[in-house]
């Protein structure tokens, strides 16, 4: 095994975004159902509803600081969903990577190439929410074309500590796991919803370590039009995730197959 | 001649148990070696480990002259991989397969076009290029298992068990294909406990028991070697068998479930002997190279 510290990023890593690519081109039709059909919902359903309480929100009308949160937080949940059960399947019951490792792709190669794909799948569905949430006039400006390859950036955050779960995984039950002690948490506590300067001060500090929060602080004022404020700090969050993500996530798999 | 694989002294331990056991093996180029050994043998472990899938505890392996696993992924690159499970993608169609197989090895599309089409024909699945993975038979999942394993074009090719669990039209469909790659000069690696198969593709093959490599040889010669050239397999009763050939000189007799086997150089008065009774039956044959498996790897149930 050439166990290298550090993997280096091989052309071969397109290989398997393709492959997934094509495989997700096979069911467009209900995926793009899902993609626009789900942010409609919750904009109309919360927005609008909500919206008509709480009138404006840090400045922006409420629908605009809902859509900002759901465009930060709609890649986290892609990314993490396929990079968990998507990617477990290929891994473990449909022996997909086996396969795979008998060419001259290697580990390292297979999870860039996952990690591509799932950053690739959060834009796509991004860009959906994007679009249902201009047409609802909750975006102001060009300026929040920026949210797309930020997206990317936050789908690969999300999608490297998703790895390093599917590496572990047992079974899928051992997702639930994940999802209820982390995802869920961070969808109800960094910002999505309300602010997080609401938080109680001890939580506020927790909140500031968990990778959605700086999502949200990048993504919130370029669709309401502000200006964005730390944005290096918030762009090394998420990639430190992603990257260490990563990393972990290729030493187990490596453990895990290659024995 | 020049060796396509050469293993030396290789070993390999899960936890603490050996499962390979100083294994040493070459492959000479255009040739076909078979791996015989029963179950448990450490025939897939020797295939991980020559394709740096795995971690060696000792050895030294080269193929094309290149160690492992230190350059596993060029190896990779000229090597083809028949799995002894089929793991085809599922998500994918026949020729989707091939070509999706083809871009891991990074192969540029107008070659893997053409190369798509010759590779189904050459596994009679053209007319199934479009079907489902699901709906094909595991006689033609294993075909194109092969032509999956061809798509590089490769100068070695390593199958495990080609063939177990097929019917037998589908197994002959399949050694005829072989016997064309050695015809094209490929360099054949093939693992099997069917002793037909063995014989029928292989020039050499090396009997692979416990972790341990038992003998090498050309199947004619492990037969001359190892057992007498004729044999008559005897059913009936324990005692009725011995009492007709127990004090008959030249016959080695060995019992397996409700069969007794005569070994021995020349059967004709053994069957003067067998001949007219009606509590007996009796088979005369060549020996073969299952009574040379059977011998040297013992008669016990193997799992
Ligand atoms: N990943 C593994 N962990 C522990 N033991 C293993 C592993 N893979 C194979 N073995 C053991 O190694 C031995 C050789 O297995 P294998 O190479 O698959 O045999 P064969 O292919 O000849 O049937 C068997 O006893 C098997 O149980
Ligand atoms: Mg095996």
């Amino acid at each position: 095994m050439r166990m290298t510290l550090v993997p280096r990023f091989r052309n071969a890593a397109f290989a398997l975004w393709r492959r997934n690519t094509l495989v997700w081109r096979k069911l467009l039709g209900p995926s793009l159902l899902i993609n626009f059909g789900e942010p409609f919902l919750y904009l109309i359903g919360l927005g609008y509803g909500l919206g008509l309480f709480i009138g404006e929100m840090m400045n922006m009308p409420y629908l605009t600081f809902l859509a900002s949160g759901i465009l930060a937080s709609s890649p986290m949940n892609t990314a993490s969903f396929e990079a968990m059960y998507s990617v477990y399947t290929r891994m473990i019951p449909q022996r997909t990577y086996e396969a795979i490792l008998t060419t001259p792709m290697e580990v390292a190669d297979i999870l860039a190439g996952e990690m591509l794909w799932c950053a690739t799948k959060a834009v796509i569905n991004g860009a959906a929410i994007l679009a249902v949430a201009a047409l609802l006039g909750a975006v102001s400006g060009w300026q929040a074309l920026w949210v797309l390859p930020i997206q990317f950036l936050v789908g690969l955050t999300f999608a490297g500590p998703a790895l390093v779960m599917s590496a572990l995984a047992r079974g899928y039950d051992f997702f639930n796991y994940y999802v209820t002690l982390l995802i869920t948490p961070m969808f109800v506590l960094s910002g999505v919803f309300y602010p997080v300067s609401s938080l109680p001060p001890a939580l506020q500090g927790v909140v500031q370590f968990l990778p959605l929060t700086h999502a949200v602080d990048l993504i919130r004022p370029l669709v309401a039009g502000q200006p964005v404020t730390d944005v290096a700090l918030h762009l090394g969050v998420l990639a430190a995730y992603g990257l260490v993500g990563y990393l972990v996530a290729v030493k187990l798999v490596r453990r895990r197959l290659l024995v | 001649m020049d060796a396509v694989v050469e293993i030396e002294g290789l070993i390999k331990r899960y936890d603490s148990r050996e499962v390979v056991r100083g294994v040493s093996l070459s492959v000479p180029r255009g040739r076909c070696v078979g791996v015989l050994g029963p179950n448990g043998a450490g025939k897939t472990t020797t295939l991980r480990l020559l394709l740096g899938q795995s971690p060696l505890n000792g050895g030294r392996i080269r193929v094309f002259g290149l160690p492992i696993p230190e350059a596993g992924r060029a190896v990779r690159a000229r090597t083809g991989v028949v799995p002894q499970m089929d793991n085809l993608d599922p998500d994918f169609t026949v020729a989707e397969n091939l070509r999706i197989y083809g871009h891991y090895f990074g192969i540029p599309a107008h070659t893997l076009d053409a190369r798509i089409r010759e590779l189904l024909a050459f596994v009679e699945l053209t007319d199934r290029a479009d079907s489902p993975i699901g709906t094909l038979s595991g006689g033609m999942k294993r075909r194109l298992t092969i032509a999956r394993a061809l798509v590089n074009d490769p100068e070695l090719l390593i199958l495990d068990e080609p063939t177990t669990g097929l019917d037998p039209q589908a197994r002959h469909m399949i050694w005829g294909r072989l016997r064309d790659l050695r015809a094209q000069g490929k360099t054949l690696l093939i693992t099997t406990h069917y002793m037909e198969e063995a014989e029928r593709l292989c020039d050499e093959l090396v009997i692979l028991d416990q972790g341990r490599l038992l003998d090498r040889d050309s199947p004619a010669s492990l037969i001359r070697r190892h057992v007498e050239p004729e044999v008559i397999e005897v059913r009936g009763a324990a005692g009725t068998v011995r009492a007709a050939l127990g004090g008959v000189p030249d016959c080695r007799l060995e019992a397996m479930g409700d069969t007794f086997y005569c070994y021995t150089h020349d059967a004709t008065t053994h069957i003067k002997h067998l001949e007219g009774r009606a509590d007996l039956t009796f088979l005369h044959r060549p020996a073969n190279l299952e009574d040379v498996f059977l011998k040297i790897t013992g008669r016990e149930l193997r799992d």
